[in-house]
């Protein structure tokens, strides 16, 4: 029988929460990595037993985990426990080596972005926000980071590089942090095309590659924000998560800091699709994974209030592709509630009826197995969740 | 043989479970420690100093025989009885937070 696994990653720990395809009854395994920031972890679509996972501290720094048996243990990749670093064998200890390509290769070498103050400031790897594994190469994955930059790792995240190209393509220097820091929290690969990849960056906007990762070029047209006087502006703009379903990938959908948008073009052009919603304002955007069009957000009060307007937590869904709105209340608190939901922190199975799962910043995992018509939290106190992802097993 | 105590995070990343003991050639320094140690548990590499520059990460210090040695130059020798193994050379997480 089908089952679903929910790798959810919190402020103290990560959590793997598994059921069988009725999605009623849970296992919850964890903390695992005990008090250390897990920013993301997600599974490979290659091989559901591979699953990678970003884990850092304000001490120690950025640690990348990885796990080939569907998270009951875990290793840093290249870098077996009790196994030593010898001169002649393979470098060791390097999973978490994440340097910017500064090199003549590259041909525009970029070391400076913009700050706070509109001065020009060095690039300073923090961490790794997202890893997107390869839809076809367990041993393939990539690491979103701040300082924005792109990596990739193609030997199961013994080693990165970074994909310059997208610092070096020409805005970067104007590219400014956000209030999260200059992150780069999203990574879409398009998985009828493997040359084209989405990224998006706060609060520099969205891009794209044709060509696997060399050139990129910025896709924000369109997008309107209040605190941005050019209309047309190429950069600057605070995107918050970019979603897409996979049978229609030139369709993208755009939860901006305020703003759902919508693209049918690749990323050429944004349209506003914000609609009825109470508020626009948001972090998370998911699709439907039968149905394309059918889209959920979470709406949040505005950016100075990161809470549910009115206490309520809704849910938001489309069927029309943005525009028309419905809320789902049912089984989600209704009153005093003031939690955020962070912009990984929601996620589709593919199982039929498509589960939808989002994780809060009280603590709670949330879950619906019909699509969104109810709730029920699986777990409810755990730490500030950082992320959810979900894998729909054999 | 030179006795590091790590903090516990570290601990549990190197799969140990008190202080490790290392092999350290010739002078007694930060580096050298730090070299050993990153040697025996290459899973430590980056969470102490970083990767490219070597510098200590600033929440991190070291203290031996009751004296902070976190600004020292990374090649000046650590006192005798660290040396000797009669004290370990502490690897202490800042307390932040309040």
């Amino acid at each position: 029988m089908s089952g679903v696994r929910v790798l959810v990653g919190t402020r103290k720990g990560a959590f793997v929460l598994t059921s069988d395809g009725k999605r009623e009854r849970w296992d919850v395994s964890g903390p695992h990595f005990s008090g250390w920031e897990m920013y993301h972890l997600k599974g490979s679509p290659a091989d559901p037993n591979r699953i990678y996972a970003s884990q850092c501290s304000g001490w120690f720094g950025q640690i990348i985990q990885r796990s080939d048996d569907g998270g009951k243990t875990w290793t840093q990749p290249g870098t077996p426990p009790g196994e030593r670093t010898t001169p002649e064998g393979t470098p060791k200890g390097e999973s978490n080596k994440f340097v910017y390509d500064t090199s003549a290769q590259t041909g525009k070498p970029l070391t400076t972005h913009m700050w706070y103050d509109g001065t020009q400031h060095p690039w300073e790897f923090k961490r790794v926000w997202h890893l997107e594994p390869s839809p076809s190469d367990p041993d393939t994955v990539y690491a979103g980071v701040e300082d924005a930059g792109l990596f990739r790792s193609t030997d199961g995240g013994q080693n990165w590089q970074e994909l310059a190209g997208l610092r070096g393509h020409g805005t970067g220097p104007r590219w400014q942090p956000g209030a999260g820091g200059m992150c780069l929290h999203t990574v879409i690969l398009d998985p009828s095309n493997p040359q084209r990849m989405y990224i998006a960056i706060s609060a520099a906007g969205a891009f794209r590659t044709d060509d696997g990762g060399k050139a990129w070029r910025p896709i924000n047209k369109g997008l309107l924000s209040q605190y941005i006087p050019d209309p047309n502006a190429e950069v600057g703009h605070c995107v918050h998560h970019v979603a897409m379903h996979r049978s229609r990938p030139n369709v993208l959908f755009m939860q901006k800091h305020w703003d759902v948008m919508r693209s049918d073009n690749a990323g050429d052009s944004w349209q506003e699709v914000s609609g009825n919603l109470p508020t626009d304002f948001g972090f998370v955007i998911d699709v439907h994974a039968h149905e394309p069009e059918t889209i959920y957000v979470v709406p949040i009060k505005s950016d100075g209030e990161h809470f549910p307007l009115d206490g309520k937590l809704r849910v938001y869904r489309s069927r029309s592709g943005g525009n028309e709105w419905e809320a789902l209340t049912k089984g989600l608190p209704q009153s005093n509630c003031y939690v955020n939901v962070l912009r990984d922190a929601m996620a589709v199975d593919s199982l039929d009826k498509c589960g939808v799962y989002f994780g809060t910043t009280g603590g709670q995992v949330y879950a619906s197995a019909d699509a969104g018509d109810n709730w029920t939290p699986i777990v409810q106190h755990l730490p500030a969740v950082l992320s959810v992802e979900v894998q729909t097993l054999p | 043989m030179i006795r590091v105590i790590l903090p516990g995070h570290l601990r549990a990343l190197a799969h140990v479970s008190a202080e490790v003991q290392l092999d350290v050639q010739g002078p007694v320094t930060q580096r050298s420690v730090l070299d050993a140690l990153e040697a025996q548990y290459p899973m430590l590499r980056g969470t102490i100093r970083d990767h490219v520059t070597q510098e200590r990460r600033p929440f991190l210090r070291f203290f031996a025989c009751e004296e902070d040695y976190s600004l020292e130059p990374p090649d000046t020798p650590l006192p005798d009885a660290v040396a000797s193994g009669k004290e370990p050379l502490l690897i202490i997480g800042a307390i932040a937070g309040g």
